[in-house]
C-alpha cells in the first residue's frame, strides 16, 4: 500500500531518485557519445602525418555555390565515385563557419569533410593549429603538380615550410577600364599612379560622376595599400607580425586616395554594395582591382556589356621598377588530416586545381595552377567578352608583393570596422591610419601574435 | 496536489485513481524534466566547469574570467550592451504599457481584435527573418521608407549604421520584433483586473489618465516585473541583430559590438572555448543577480 501511494515526502524522494536517474542516464548518454565519437582507431603515420583507417564510403566535398559546378563536373567525369557534395557559403565575408564547424568536430572527434572550398586565404593559418589540414607535399601529391602553381600562388597555404593547402584561383590586382568610355573622353591610361592621380583629379572637372576607382570595400586595403608596399601586414612567424601602417608606403598612397575621394573621382560605396549597383554601375571609367573582377564585377555584378572592358598593368610609383600588386582574396582547397578516403580526396583535390576540364574552362577565376591557366587565359580571350588582350593578368600573377601575409585575424573585417565608419563620416584615410595600426596591433595580440613595428 | 495524494491515501479512498493521477502528472513533468536536464542544467554546469579549467581540463581559477576581462574589445561590449539595455528596457516598459492600455480602452468592437493581430504580427516571425526585414528597411537604396531615411540625413547605407547608431538601430528591430507579444499579455493582464475595481474608479470619478496610473499600472507591476527581467535576460543575449548587420555591411557594424558576439569570437576564432563560457558564466549570473533583485523588490512571488 505504502508503495502504491506513497505519502508527499516519499513521492520527493521518489521523484528526486528518478530526477537522479534522468540526470545519470543523459549523463552516461552524453559520456557514451563522447568515448565513442572521440575513439581513435589505430592510426599509421605516413605522407608525413597519422592517418585513420582507410575505408570505403562516400567522399564528403564541402563546396561554395560557385565550386559546385566544379564538385559537379568532377561526378560527371568519374561516375565509379561515390561523392557526398556539400553545399556551404564557402565562408563568405568572414563567416568562419568552416572554422567553427571544425572546432565543433574536433570536440565529438567526427564530422570533418574530407576536401572543402574556403574563399579565404588564411585557412592554413588556423586549420593547421586545429589539427584538420593535412600536408600536402609530404606524399599526397606530387612535387611536379605542385611546382607548376604559380609563383607565390600556395604561399598563402604553407606553415613552416610545409604547404597545407591548395589555392584554386589568384587574385593578383591589375587596372581595368572601360576602353570606349576612356576613348570618348581622350584620356590614357595611367601607367603611374602619379598619373593615376592625375587623371582622377582631371576626371573630377572635366566628367564630374564618372569614377577612376572605388575604396569603399573591406579590401580596399589589399589592392591599394599592398599595391604601394605598405607594411601593414608582414607575417614573419607562424605566430608573429610586423604592423606598420604610416611608413611613407602607406601615407603617399593615403593621400592619393584622399584627393580622389574628396573630389569624388573615387567612390565609397563598395562595389558590391546596393548604393553602387544602383548608382555607379556604368559610371566606372577604370577600377584597381583583382582578377576576378572581370566576372564576378564587371559582367555579373554590374551588367557591363561585352566589348568595354579592358585590362592594363597595375599602376606603379615613379622610379619603380615594376608595379606590384595586392592578393584580394582566391580560394584554397583543403584535404582534412582524419579523412578515410585519401586516394579519393587527393584525386579529387588533384583534379579540381588542375584539370583543364574545369580549372582551364569552367573556372570563373585566374587558375593558381599555371598550365591552367595559360588555357583558361585563351578561353576568356575567345569569350568575346574583353575588349584587347589579357596579358596583364598573367604578368601580374608574378608580381604580388610578397611582404604582407594571410594572418589569422582579417585585414578585410579591420579595415571595414575601423576605417569605413570613418570614410562615411568625411574622415581622411591619412588621418585614420594610425587608428588602422592600433586595431591591427590589438586583433593580432589578441590571437596571439607577437606583433613588432 | 501532493497534499491530496497523502490525504486520499489516509482515508483510504480512491488510492488507484490518486496514482494513476500522480503518475499521469509525473509523466507530464517527465518530459520537461528530461529537456531541462540535458539542455539546461547539464549544459550550465558544462559552462561552468570550463569556465575554471584550460583546455587540458586543469583547474585554473579565475584566470579565464580576467584574461577576457582584459581582451581590448571587453569592456566597449559590455558599454554596448548596457547603452543597448537601457534604450531596449525603457522603451519596453512605457511604448508595451502605453499600447497596452489604449487597446484596452478601445476594448470593444473590431478595432481592438485587428490591433492586437497587427501587434502580433512582427512577434510570428523568426528572429532571423524579422532581422533581415529591418536590413531592408534601414538600406535607403531598397527601403520602402527611403524618403524618410533621406529627411533624416541618410542616403548610404553606411550612414545608417554609423557606430553610434547602433544602439537605437539595435531597439528598434528588437521592439518591433519582441514587444507585440509583450503588448497582447500585458492587455489579458489588464482584463483581468476586477470589473468592481474599475467601476469603483469610475464611480470615484477618476478620468482615463487617474485609472491608468493609479489603479492599472500598480495591479500591473508583477506582469511588468515579469516582462522586464525576461527581456533583460534576452537583452543580455544580443547577438543575431548586430552579427546580421555585421554580415549585411561587410563587417563594417557590430562584429565584436555584443558580449554574446564576443563569446562567440573567443570560442569559435580564437580556439578559447574556455575564455567563451567565463564570459557566458557571467551573463548568467548578471541576468540571475539582476531577476533576484527585481523579483526581491517587487514582491513578485507575494501571494495576492
Amino acid at each position: 500500500m505504502t508503495v502504491n501511494m506513497p505519502s508527499s515526502s516519499s513521492a520527493r524522494a521518489l521523484g528526486r531518485k528518478r530526477a537522479a536517474l534522468l540526470a545519470g542516464c543523459a549523463a552516461t548518454v552524453l559520456l557514451t557519445v563522447t568515448a565513442c565519437g572521440g575513439g581513435t582507431a589505430s592510426t599509421t603515420t605516413k605522407d608525413g602525418f597519422a592517418q585513420a583507417p582507410q575505408k570505403d564510403g562516400a567522399l564528403t566535398v564541402w563546396v561554395d555555390a560557385t565550386r559546385m559546378d566544379a564538385a559537379k563536373l568532377y561526378q560527371k567525369q568519374h561516375p565509379d565515385v561515390k561523392l557526398d557534395i556539400v553545399s556551404y557559403d564557402g565562408d563568405a565575408n568572414g563567416s568562419n563557419y568552416l572554422q567553427t564547424k571544425v572546432q565543433l568536430f574536433n570536440r565529438t572527434g567526427k564530422g570533418w569533410p574530407d576536401v572543402v572550398f574556403s574563399s579565404q586565404n588564411n585557412e592554413a593559418s588556423w586549420a593547421v593549429e586545429a589539427g584538420f589540414a593535412a600536408p600536402l607535399d609530404k606524399g599526397l601529391l606530387p612535387s611536379t603538380t605542385l611546382g607548376q602553381f604559380a609563383k607565390g600562388a600556395n604561399d598563402v597555404c604553407t606553415v613552416d615550410h610545409t604547404v597545407y593547402c591548395l589555392r584554386n584561383d589568384l587574385s593578383q590586382a591589375v587596372l581595368w577600364y572601360n576602353a570606349p568610355l576612356l576613348k570618348e573622353f581622350g584620356y590614357q591610361v595611367p601607367t603611374t599612379w602619379e598619373e593615376y592621380q592625375q587623371l582622377g583629379e582631371k576626371v573630377a572637372k572635366e566628367h564630374p560622376g564618372y569614377l577612376v576607382g572605388d575604396a569603399g570595400d573591406s579590401f580596399t586595403p589589399e589592392i591599394y595599400l599592398w599595391a604601394s608596399k605598405c607594411g601593414a601586414n608582414q607575417i614573419t612567424g607562424p605566430k608573429s607580425v610586423t604592423v606598420n601602417t604610416t611608413s611613407e608606403a602607406c601615407t603617399k598612397m593615403a593621400k592619393l586616395l584622399d584627393v580622389l575621394i574628396k573630389n569624388k573621382s573615387m567612390s565609397i560605396s563598395g562595389v558590391f554594395s546596393t548604393d553602387f549597383a544602383k548608382n555607379e554601375a556604368d559610371k566606372v571609367l577604370l577600377m584597381p582591382g583583382p582578377a576576378w573582377f572581370g566576372g564576378a564585377v564587371f559582367r555579373d555584378g554590374l551588367k557591363v556589356p561585352a566589348k568595354q572592358i579592358a585590362v592594363a598593368p597595375m599602376p606603379q610609383w615613379q622610379g619603380d621598377s615594376s608595379p606590384s600588386t595586392g592578393n584580394v582574396g582566391g580560394g584554397t582547397w583543403l584535404i582534412s588530416k582524419h579523412s578515410t578516403h585519401l586516394n579519393a580526396a587527393t584525386d579529387f583535390l588533384q583534379w579540381v586545381t588542375t584539370d583543364n576540364a574545369y580549372q582551364g574552362e569552367k573556372a570563373p577565376g585566374f587558375p593558381a595552377y599555371a598550365p591552367a591557366a595559360e588555357n583558361w587565359l585563351k578561353g576568356q580571350e575567345a569569350s568575346g567578352y574583353y575588349v584587347g588582350d589579357l596579358s596583364a593578368l598573367k604578368n601580374a600573377s608574378t608580381q604580388v608583393w610578397p611582404e604582407w601575409g594571410s594572418g589569422q585575424f582579417s585585414q578585410e573585417a579591420i579595415w571595414a570596422a575601423t576605417v569605413k565608419p570613418g570614410l562615411t563620416q568625411g574622415k581622411s584615410i591619412v588621418s585614420m591610419l594610425p587608428a588602422w595600426q592600433d586595431s591591427i596591433t590589438k586583433y593580432a595580440k589578441s590571437n596571439g601574435y607577437k606583433v613588432s613595428q | 496536489m501532493t497534499a491530496t495524494h497523502s490525504s486520499a491515501g489516509s482515508a483510504g479512498r480512491r488510492p488507484r485513481g490518486a496514482a494513476r493521477q500522480n503518475r499521469a502528472g509525473l509523466a507530464f513533468v517527465a518530459g520537461y524534466v528530461l529537456l531541462l536536464i540535458a539542455f539546461g542544467i547539464l549544459p550550465t554546469g558544462y559552462a561552468v566547469y570550463f569556465a575554471f579549467t584550460d583546455a587540458g581540463g586543469t583547474f585554473t581559477g579565475f584566470s579565464n574570467f580576467v584574461t577576457t576581462a582584459q581582451d581590448f574589445r571587453f569592456m566597449d561590449a559590455v558599454g554596448h550592451v548596457a547603452l543597448y539595455l537601457l534604450f531596449w528596457l525603457v522603451s519596453l516598459v512605457v511604448f508595451v504599457v502605453a499600447l497596452a492600455l489604449l487597446l484596452h480602452r478601445l476594448a470593444s468592437g473590431p478595432v481592438s481584435k485587428s490591433l492586437r493581430f497587427l501587434y502580433y504580427i512582427p512577434g510570428a516571425l523568426a528572429g532571423a527573418a524579422s532581422v533581415l526585414v529591418w536590413l531592408f528597411m534601414l538600406d535607403p537604396t531598397v527601403s520602402p521608407v527611403s524618403s524618410l531615411l533621406g529627411t533624416l540625413g541618410f542616403h548610404t547605407f553606411g550612414e545608417v549604421i554609423a557606430p553610434g547608431n547602433l544602439a537605437l538601430l539595435f531597439t528598434i528591430v528588437a521592439f518591433w520584433t519582441g514587444a507585440g507579444g509583450w503588448i497582447v499579455v500585458i492587455y489579458g493582464a489588464l482584463n483581468n483586473i476586477p470589473q468592481d475595481v474599475m467601476e469603483a474608479a469610475r464611480i470615484d470619478g477618476a478620468n482615463a489618465w487617474q485609472t491608468a496610473w493609479r489603479v492599472q499600472i500598480p495591479m500591473l507591476r508583477k506582469w511588468i516585473v515579469y516582462m522586464v527581467i525576461l527581456a533583460f535576460a534576452g537583452g543580455t543575449q544580443l547577438f543575431v541583430e548586430p552579427q546580421l548587420l555585421s554580415l549585411a555591411s561587410v563587417g563594417v557594424a557590430g562584429r565584436d559590438y555584443s558580449l554574446n558576439q564576443l563569446t562567440y569570437d573567443f570560442a569559435f576564432q580564437m580556439n578559447n572555448i574556455n575564455g567563451a563560457a567565463a564570459v557566458s558564466v557571467e551573463l548568467l549570473v548578471v541576468s540571475v543577480s539582476a531577476a533576484a533583485v527585481f523579483v526581491a523588490r517587487s514582491g513578485f512571488f507575494d501571494a495576492d
